[in-house]
């Protein structure tokens, strides 16, 4: 049970924001009256997507042809069976073949 | 047996809220078949976490206590030595903004409580457990508890998963070897494919990518992803002026 306790303080730095968020939107709805609509609301929605992908495109191109080859197999594999594990397990066999082959 | 409290007559409305066990046990029911996906991706984050040089104790700590598969998948990718506190709680902060939305939506349920139950229920509060509450919602059902129930079947499975994977992670050596580095990025990729709306979202994650991929080269460290976030959501809130300003 090793907890460095740099790490703690991250992790309850993060679950305090987090709850700060789950209770955040009940806790404006009751103080002002009103529920985030229109682009406020847009923006809210596209947060998570726009920093996956954020997350994800340097990653792709740092990994060269290979990435984007087993990137793109990822997404078609997510897309066909909706299964995360799935979709995964796609990317990394690509990737280890790939290693294994050049 | 497949769908229960069918049976209580769901009267909408002007009957008061209830908040009982009965409710909590339809969610944690209405849960179970979810929480084998849930399951299948917290395996992935426990693998992952070993992976990014967390104990399984601290893996732990961080699924039990911040429950948020996507945002504790980014903290992943910046997980560093020394540890960026700041930036790892700026932009779980980020990623989690969209739970403002999805609380104020269980408004009619969870409103009308008292505030212990009202704020304690919300701890609960995820992405499954939200949609399947919502349902309830939307067909007069009056029971809050049953965001509880459902958020609990979430959390367990979401942190013994965690806890099965980090063993797992734990007896790999070499990751590289196997591909297992890519693990990352296929995650996000399965991740953001089923964030996808439509034709709408192109330009957004257009300009998220591109402002992601300039960054990453001019900056070191993990501004591409808050800068890059930041810009292809607001591209997604000015979009929002030309077409129907209210569907949310």
């Amino acid at each position: 049970m090793t907890v460095d306790p740099r790490a703690l303080l991250a992790i309850l730095g993060m679950a305090v924001v987090t709850y700060a968020t789950r209770i955040g939107g009940l806790w404006l709805l009751r103080r002002l009256g009103g529920t985030p609509s229109g682009r406020v609301a847009a923006w809210l929605r596209a947060i998570p997507g726009a920093v996956i992908v954020a997350i994800v495109a340097p990653n792709i191109l740092a990994a060269g042809p290979a990435g984007a080859v087993a990137a793109l197999a990822t997404a078609v594999v997510a897309v066909r069976t909706g299964s995360v594990l799935a979709a995964m397990a796609t990317g990394v066999a690509l990737v280890f073949g790939w290693r294994v082959l050049t | 047996m497949e769908r229960p409290g069918q049976s209580d007559a769901a009267r909408p409305n002007d009957q008061p809220i209830a908040f009982d066990l009965a409710g909590a046990l339809a969610g944690a029911r209405r849960t179970l078949p979810v929480g084998a996906s849930i399951f299948a991706y917290g395996l992935v984050f426990g693998v992952l976490a070993r992976q990014a040089g967390l104990s399984p104790a601290e893996a732990f700590l961080m699924s039990g206590l911040v429950f948020a598969g996507s945002s504790q998948f980014v903290a992943l990718d910046l997980w560093a030595t020394p540890l960026p506190i700041a930036s790892l709680v700026v932009t779980t902060l980020v990623v989690n903004l969209r739970h403002l939305l999805m609380g104020a939506a269980l408004g009619p349920l969870l409103g009308r409580l008292p505030p212990l139950k009202t704020y304690g229920s919300l701890f609960f509060l995820n992405d499954e457990s939200w949609a399947l509450t919502m349902g309830e919602q939307d067909r007069g059902r009056r029971n809050a508890a049953f965001l509880v129930g459902s958020g609990v079947v979430t959390w367990l499975a979401w942190t013994g998963a965690t806890l099965a994977g980090g063993t797992l992670g734990g007896a790999l050596r070499d990751p590289a070897r196997w591909g297992l580095d890519f693990a990352f990025t296929a995650v996000f990729v399965a991740l953001v494919v089923g964030l996808w709306r439509g034709k709408g979202d192109a330009l957004p994650w257009a300009v998220a990518a591109l402002v992601a991929v300039v960054v990453d080269r001019l900056l070191s460290g993990t501004w591409h992803i808050l800068l890059g976030g930041l810009a292809g959501s607001l591209t997604a809130a000015l979009g929002r002026a030309e077409g129907t300003p209210n569907d949310g």
